[in-house]
């Protein structure tokens, strides 16, 4: 409960370039061994292709975020809306 | 053992001695309850007891069985924890309303019959208000208000449902509904209003984020999970809520990606993870139901966690937008922790709790052939990592640093979330406790190399989607329209328009009642001879072509002869005449 111990590691750009580099390297090392793999299918053969569920995760959060900022035009409000 | 106390009742008695405790002892009282009523629960015996006789009718209030026990034992843990991160509190009155919300939902769980039911329903609804009247700001007054309306609604649907099912099947017992008939519709639409099914849902989201820091904790729980647990026992395999399973999915992500309240991205994500279990139940396989309950078990554990995180933020900042937050992983790096274990339970990543109960459900709608659902929950589990998993730890404990430097939260709010993490991290890496307690027997395993590995691509490149997408994702202090607006806004518009007609027809009304019909007697019966001769004459010589001169001069005449009252006599006895013959015409006729 002492608030003069902090930690300011992320102030430095520095370290973030390293988070985003290990980051970058574990997503790398998540899509490899699907070119080694043999992969089950659950519905149809290109859940077998290298990369199917980082496509998918990437492409479903891509639409998601773009079409809730298209949904954000007709829905947000100024927060004294209901006032 | 069915013959010891109902846990309800434990909570009850709990909650009427707990005034009369005096403050240390109190603190001892509150974790104490949920720890004897956990311990009850694992002693109590499948069967049923305690039946008592109410409106002519047997009825139960301990029903025991593998699937109200795996809820019993769920909902006296979060209340351990719930309570000990409460513990600070000095007054009684949040304690005593949830303690009796919490011991009410148990009640339901273990309820045998209908009736008993719907009376710890309503009781559930009642207390919880109470937690939300607690933070005693008008805005939670209001939201308040609205919350108890909408369940007072969604518990009279299920009043009349209830009423109509006995009616026509004579049967008071609570049992899986077999017809789809109106009684079982109603019934479902009452627990479908408590599960925050859209468009129902808007309650939890307007309602939650207002209550008090620890009232946020325990509301998380109770209401949307003794509801899955109604359908659960009432409606599996109904494929409707494959469908209301897949809308609050993703609704529920797209609302928390809009939201900016960190507590309103977690009711969000409630209504968002809630989907999971409705499509669990309406697959209804052994499988999917195990799912359903293992995730249920789950998700209580992790958003109690998530919430006691952000209600630590809360605590010690006294904000709660994500506009207001960030940088606070220098002064609450426990917190933060803490925070960031919820965050991926809730993304089910493997390690942790969401991921040995969440694809249960998925897998199952795979063994059905369930294409769509599959893809429609693999779409909502990337969200659920986009908008839970990293949003919220992101912009409340990193993004730009506001200058917030509040400090640790208390002791005994840490050991609260310490406890809960543990458990996160217990059932991510040995579940096998949790599927010992299912209703089916478990033939699952989570961690196979192939399924992990998809689950690691799936999670990480939806975080690279995240921060590449950061700029579209900026938070703006703004809020979003829900279903409640029908009723915030367009219950004003209603009244204005309401106002506008039937006042206006009033105001009509008068004009012509009140004011000109009299006028118009008044001024015809001031002399009634003239004006009925007039209203019959003058149409009478307008028919006969008299121009307008020769009309003013009859009109004339006819007001002079009113006026001095000299008729012509050979008129009025030739009108008497024909009186007298019309009438005794008619009686002879007769």
């Amino acid at each position: 409960m002492k608030t003069d111990r902090k930690c300011d590691w992320l102030d430095d750009p520095q370290n973030i370039r390293k988070v985003r580099m290990i980051f970058y390297m574990l997503l790398a090392l998540t899509v490899l061994p699907d070119f080694f793999l043999h992969k089950h299918t659950l519905f149809y053969h290109v859940e077998a292709w290298p990369g199917f569920y980082a496509a998918g995760g990437f492409l479903s959060c891509a639409v998601i975020i773009v079409v809730s900022k298209l949904l954000g035009f007709l829905l947000k409000r100024k927060e004294d809306y209901y006032d | 053992m069915t013959e010891w106390l109902p846990p309800a009742l434990v909570f009850f008695i709990g909650a009427l001695f707990l005034p009369l405790i005096p403050g240390k002892a109190r603190k001892v009282a509150i974790v104490a309850v949920p720890a004897l009523c956990f311990w009850l629960i694992t002693a109590l015996e499948p069967g049923s007891g305690w039946h008592y006789q109410l409106l002519g009718r047997e009825l139960t209030l301990l029903r025991v069985d593998r699937l109200s026990k795996a809820f019993g034992y769920v909902f006296t843990i979060n209340a351990f924890a719930a309570f000990l991160f409460a513990a600070h509190l000095r007054s009684w009155h949040q304690h005593v309303a949830a303690m009796f919300y919490i011991g009410a939902s148990l009640g339901a769980v273990f309820a045998g019959d209908l009736i008993s039911l719907y009376l710890f329903w309503e009781v559930m609804a009642v207390a919880s208000t109470f937690l939300i009247l607690a933070r005693r700001s008008e805005k939670a007054y209001r939201a308040g208000f609205r919350y108890v309306m909408v369940h007072l609604f969604g518990g009279l649907c299920f009043l009349a449902g209830i009423l109509l099912h006995i009616h026509s099947t004579g049967a008071v017992g609570f049992e899986a509904f077999a017809d789809r008939s109106l009684p079982a519709y109603l019934i479902l639409l009452g627990f479908l209003i408590n599960a925050a099914a859209p468009p129902f849902s808007a309650w939890l989201s307007d309602a939650y984020p207002e209550a008090t820091v620890t009232g946020g904790i325990i509301l998380t729980a109770y209401t949307t999970k003794t509801a899955v647990y109604t359908l659960i026992r009432g409606f599996p395999g109904w494929e409707i809520l494959l469908v209301v399973g897949c809308v609050m999915a993703l609704y529920g992500i797209v609302y928390a990606i809009l939201e900016n309240d960190m507590r309103r991205i977690l009711a969000y994500s409630i209504i968002n993870q809630v989907g999971f279990m409705l499509c669990g139940v309406g697959i209804g396989t052994t499988l999917a139901l195990n799912g359903a309950v293992a995730h249920a078990f789950c998700h209580i554990i992790y958003k109690a966690l998530l919430w006691m995180s952000a209600g630590a933020v809360l605590y010690m900042t006294g904000k709660s937008k994500c506009t207001d937050l960030g940088g606070l992983y220098k002064t609450m790096p426990f917190t933060l922790i803490f925070g960031c274990i919820g965050a991926l339970a809730i993304s089910s990543f493997p390690g942790f709790s969401g991921y040995t109960s969440k694809p249960m459900i998925i897998e199952a709608g795979v063994h059905e052939g369930l294409y769509w659902v599959w893809l429609v929950l693999e779409i909502a589990s990337a969200g659920v990592f986009l908008h839970a998993g990293i949003k919220f730890p992101y912009f409340v404990f990193f993004a730009k640093d506001k200058g917030l430097r509040p400090g640790e939260a208390p002791l005994h709010m840490q050991v609260a979330m310490f406890f809960m993490a543990f458990l996160c991290l217990l059932l991510g890496f040995y579940p096998q406790p949790l599927y010992a307690i299912l209703p089916f027997p478990v033939h699952f395993e989570a961690y196979t190399f192939e399924h992990t590995l998809n689950q690691l691509q799936l999670l990480l490149f939806s975080a690279l989607a995240f921060f590449l997408f950061l700029p579209m994702l900026k938070r703006t202090a703004t809020i979003s329209l829900d279903t409640d607006w029908f009723y915030r806004k367009g219950g004003r518009l209603f009244y204005r328009w309401t106002d506008r007609v039937f006042n206006g027809l009033n105001n009509q009304a008068d004009k012509i009642f009140m004011r000109r019909l009299p006028d118009l007697a008044t001024r015809f019966f001031r002399s009634p001879g003239v004006h009925l001769q007039k209203l019959i004459l003058v149409p009478y010589y307008r028919l006969q072509g008299l121009g307008t001169v020769a009309l003013r001069q009859e009109m004339e005449r006819i007001e002079r002869r009113a006026t001095e009252g000299s008729y012509p006599v050979g008129v009025g006895v030739l009108l008497a005449v024909l009186f007298l013959a019309a009438m005794s015409l008619l009686f002879f006729m007769g």
